[in-house]
This record gives structure tokens, sequence and C-alpha cells, in this order.
């Protein structure tokens, strides 16, 4: 168990972890369900359905009506998995997500994929800076946001008994490796996946890796930067931001907008408990998404290792 | 109208569209070439723009529900002229004016902004009701794809159209019979898609969709221009996905799809021979 990041990505792209790992549930539990909105050729789970279509369940495109569904089958007993892309598992889905899955007590979990600028190519209308807002403000829903492979592997075998609405935001493609695959996952509890005292980038998704390279750019000047990779948005793990805001300087960073995201709760939490270390929130600025190469918009948007660099230089 | 002008401009709309996925090579290529020839019809034949004024208010509106076929829209726009030919090799390089799915606020000729399906039929039902209450003579024309019709927002516009009689509408259906993970049979079976939209109250016009002497006489008998009794239209274009280009056809998974090397150079090859066959 432990922290293995070099810089390198994941081998295996995040579809494939998917794919097999819901296979894999389905396998070990007759109760679970896996349903999808005519997206599981994106996400490697059409020969699962091929194969297993009483588990494997493609409710064509109709996404409001699959959420519904999930209740449903959550209500009488089953397990339901559901995934379509980002904005179509949030913005389209939303009022079945909060009233029927949440307020009527239902469990279910949900997985949009390609979380802001991953969508890329996808462009503007698919690329979500909006969904974890939209989650953390349903009540005592769980948001998550996956850094790494094996993390994704392991949290979707936590989420198969855990109770009430999740949302679990994932790229399809694959992110630099962080954990080994052994790593144990607490949801509610972060992980420090870099120790510093000059400062704290806590990160999540996409971030984390660029957090991580960031880290290494300071460390060669000598600046000791500590990363924690807050892949548990909501359960926010308190303690451990209050622990990084003891390095008195604090950057969050968040493939997504700032308003409402990652960055706005750490703030809330700061301000609650008294604490007030130099503070920046590195995310969308308040803008839509557009389309184009991911790199070209990591660097319209300010999601790179270098403006993390840059911000920091320029709060010390 | 001039049938083999019209198979040129449908041919041109199909060339463009390739060599342009091609050219960043991967796509929504297969559901952009189904929709090429009704396309062609439209531009060419009836609808009533402006390209030198794309906003003129007396247009004739489109909106591209299934906003993925941007391609195809771009290519027609760029061949009459709404803007340069060079636009088109910009598709989704950044900032462009051409992203994948339709953008009005950056496409001069795009009418509305699409990429979650469904949405654009309602947008489509609000710009018809918009003219009907201003008495305005345009046309308003909506492209639905198979597999979009699964979304339930598509019969809530087909409602509202026959409840507000909006006969200055006219929906296309691209009954390409394939989806994103299969065939729409496979994934969410429409049934009978001409008998459900004539329950909903349309007019249902059944037509093969690479005909373009049929399209243009659907869209120009009953229910077409001259519809009088208040009945929105449908037209169900019979199709298949990858449409005139056998290459991408005969790709059992098209719905996006890698478009390079020699595949992107004999779909090339089969538009230019058709342009040939055409005297273009
Ligand atoms: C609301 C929504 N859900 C899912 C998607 C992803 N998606 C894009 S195209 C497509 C399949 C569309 O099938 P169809 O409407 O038949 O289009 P065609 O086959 O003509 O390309 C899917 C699932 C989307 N764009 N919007």
């Amino acid at each position: 168990m432990s922290i293995i990041y070099d810089g390198s990505l994941d081998k295996i792209v995040y579809k494939t972890v998917f794919g097999e790992t819901m296979e894999a549930l389905a396998k070990a539990d007759p109760d679970v369900v896996y349903l999808d909105a005519d997206l599981m050729a994106s996400i490697g789970t059409r020969d699962f359905w091929k194969r297993n279509p009483k588990q494997a369940i493609n409710c064509g495109i109709a996404e409001a009506n699959m959420i519904g569904v999930a209740a449903g089958l959550s209500s009488a007993g089953k397990k339901p998995y559901c995934h379509t892309f980002g904005p179509f598992a949030s913005r389209r889905v939303f009022d079945q997500a909060f009233l029927s899955v949440a307020y009527g007590g239902n469990n279910v979990r949900i997985f949009g994929s390609d979380p802001g600028v991953t969508a890329a190519f996808n462009g503007g209308t698919h690329m979500p800076f909006e969904d974890i807002a939209l989650y953390r403000a349903v009540p005592n829903a769980t948001v998550l946001e996956i850094s790494d492979g094996a993390m994704l592997k392991t949290l979707m075998w936590q989420l198969k008994d855990y109770k009430g609405l999740s949302y679990t935001r994932l790229t399809r493609k694959a992110y630099p490796t962080i954990y080994s695959d052994d790593h144990k996952f607490t949801i509610g509890k972060g992980e420090v996946v870099r120790a510093g005292k000059d400062a704290a980038i806590i990160a999540c998704g996409l971030m984390v890796g660029e957090a991580m390279a960031a880290a290494q750019t300071l460390a060669a000047e000598g600046v000791d930067v500590q990363v924690i990779d807050m892949f548990t948005i909501k359960p926010l793990d308190v303690d451990l931001v209050l622990n990084a805001a003891k390095t008195g300087m604090l950057i969050t960073a968040e493939n997504h907008n700032i308003i409402g995201g990652l960055g706005d709760a750490v703030a809330a939490t700061l301000l609650e408990a008294g604490v007030s270390p130099k503070f920046k929130r590195i995310g969308v600025n308040d803008r839509f998404g557009q389309v184009g190469p991911q790199d070209f918009l990591q660097k319209e948007y300010g999601l790179t290792a270098e403006n993390i660099v840059n911000t920091l230089r320029g709060m010390a | 109208m001039d049938i083999k002008q019209t198979k040129i401009f449908a041919a041109k709309i199909r060339l463009e569209t390739v060599k342009m996925i091609g050219k960043r090579g991967f796509g929504h290529v297969a559901g952009s070439l189904s929709v090429a020839d009704a396309l062609a019809v439209l531009y060419n034949d009836v609808m009533q723009v402006r390209p030198e004024n794309p906003t003129w208010d007396g247009r004739d509106k489109l909106v591209m529900s299934k906003g993925h076929a941007g391609p195809a829209l771009y290519s027609a726009l760029a061949l009459k002229g709404f803007f340069p030919m060079d636009w088109l090799n910009t598709l989704n390089q950044p900032n462009t004016k051409l992203p994948s799915h339709c953008d009005a606020k950056l496409t001069p000729g795009v009418d509305a902004t699409t990429g979650s399906l469904g949405q654009g039929a309602s947008v489509a039902v609000g710009i018809a009701l918009a003219r009907q209450m201003d008495g305005l003579d345009a046309r308003t024309y909506l492209f639905l794809g198979d597999g979009e019709c699964n979304e339930g927002q598509v019969w809530e516009a087909a409602m509202f159209a026959n409840q507000h009689k909006l006969a200055n509408l006219t929906a296309f259906v691209d009954y390409n019979k394939r989806q994103l993970d299969g065939t729409v049979a496979e994934v969410m079976d429409l049934g009978d898609i001409a008998a459900k939209f004539a329950s909903f109250g349309w007019y249902v016009q059944v037509v093969d969709g690479s005909c373009v002497e049929e399209i243009h006489k659907a869209l120009t008998t009953t229910g077409g221009t001259d519809n009088t009794d208040g009945k929105p239209l449908c037209i169900i274009l019979d199709t298949v996905k990858g449409a005139g280009v056998s290459v991408i056809e005969n790709v059992e998974m098209n719905h996006h799809m890698v478009v390079e090397g020699d595949l992107l150079n004999a779909a090339i090859a089969e538009c230019e021979a058709i342009l040939a066959e055409l005297g273009a």
C-alpha cells in the first residue's frame, strides 16, 4: 500500500478498468445492475452487455428515465450503477437524481465520464464544469472524483454496499499513476500523496497529477509542497484540510468551475474553523467549455502544473 | 429543381465532410453522411436564406438537433457561401468556429446550439411558435436522429407542435437504424416511428433518404409548403448510417470512428468518383 507516482500514465485506460470492474461486480453480486444510456461502447461495457443482458441494461438515449428506473430498482432491492457522460449524468438527470433517488431514500451509484476538459473534442456541450457543484448541493450525496485507475476499481467495489446517492466523475482515458494496486481508500478521508511543509495543494482528478508535477518543479527550487488528493469532495476530509492549512499557504486545484466545487468547499471549511492561510483556488473561472485538444484546453483554462507553480510563487 | 445540381451539392457535402473529419483523424462521420441528401435539397432548392446576411429575420431556420452531424451542416453552409471553404479545415481545432456539435454563437448560418440529444426538438418548436405568433411566413426545419427519438423530450415537443398547430414546422427523422451502441432495434426499439408521429397528430411521409427527388417532393406537397390544416410535418428519411461512402457504411461501429490512411483515401475517392459521374 503506497504512493508510486513517477509521472508516467496508468497503463490501463479507465474505460477498461470500468468495464472489467463492472462485470466483476455483477458476477460477484446478483443484485448488481449496470445501466447505461447508449454509451456502453464509450466506457468499455458493450461486451459485458452482450454477455449478460440481464445485469447490463441499455436504456437508450434517455438518461432521465435511466435514473428513475435505477431508483425503482434500488427500492426493490437491486444495486444499480449508472453511467453516461458527465453533463448528462448531472444536468440532464438532476431532478430524477435529486428526487427519485436521494429524497426518495434510494441507493444509486451514478458515474459521469469525461469530466471538464477531458471531454476535449466533444466540445462545450459535453464539458461539465458544474457537475460537482450540482451534486454537492444534494443532501447527503457522496461526490467523488477519480484520480487513478487503482482508485477507480477500489471505489467501485466500495460503493456496492454504500447507502444513498453517489456521483463519481472519471476520465475514460488515463492520468498519471498515483497508487499501488493494493492501496486502501476510505470515503471521507483524503490522501496525502506528497508530504511537504511550505505550502499545500489540495487537488482532485486531473489536477492531482498536475499538482504532483508542480510540487516537483518547486522542490527543485527548495520549496517543499504538500499534495493532497481530495478524491472525496463530499464528505470532505476536514481534518486533512485544516492540517494542510498549517503550512500557511493553500491552493485548491480542480477541473471544474471554481464556483461550487472543491475550492469553495475547502474555503468554507477554513473560514468556519477560523483558519486563514494564504489561499487561492485554481479552476475554471466561471466560463463555459469549448472544443479542442485537451492540452490546449488545460492551458486555456489554467489547469496546468505551470499555472499552479506560478500561482504559488505569486503567493509567497 | 435541377436534380443534377442538387445531387452534385449532396456529393460535395459528402466529400467535404469526409475531408474535414479526415483532417482531424476521427469524428462523427457516419451520422453526418446520412443527412447529406436532405441538407442538399434544403439548401439548394427549398430554404429561403441569405448567405451574405445569415441573421436575416425572414429566413427559414434549421435546427440540427442531432448536433454531432455538424460537419455535414458546415459543409452545406460553406458550399452555399455562408463562410469561406477553408474554415472547414479548422474543425475541432483550437479557437475554431466549427466545433464537433453545432453552436449558434460561433457559426454563421447555424440557427441553434445542440449536442445534448433531444433538446433541439423543443428549440425548433419554440422557433416555429415565435414565427407563428409574428405571422412570419418562414419555415423551421428540424433534424432528429432515430436514436435521439429515445429521448422523452422529442415526444414532449411533438405533442406541443400538434397542440399549437405548428404547420410551419418540418421535422426530419434520420432513420438510419443505428445509434451509438448498435442498432436501434437492439438498444431501444422505436417500433413504427411513422405511426408514432402520426398518432401525435403530425403529417408523416416516409421517403428514400438518399433520393433527392423524393425528399423534394415530400417537402413541397401535402404537409409541406402547402400545408393549410395546421399539422406539423414529419419526413422519415430511410437512410443508411454512413450513406454514400461504402467504406464507412461497412464499419459496424461507425458512430464515432477513426478516418485516416487507406480508409480516408478510399472514402475521398468514392466521393470524387460520384462527382465525376455527375460531370462536376
Ligand atoms: C442527451 C445525450 N445523450 C447522449 C449523447 C451521446 N451521443 C451522441 S450521438 C449518440 C447516438 C445518436 O444516435 P442517433 O440519434 O441515431 O444519431 P445517428 O445515428 O444518426 O448519428 C449518443 C448516444 C448525447 N450527445 N446527448
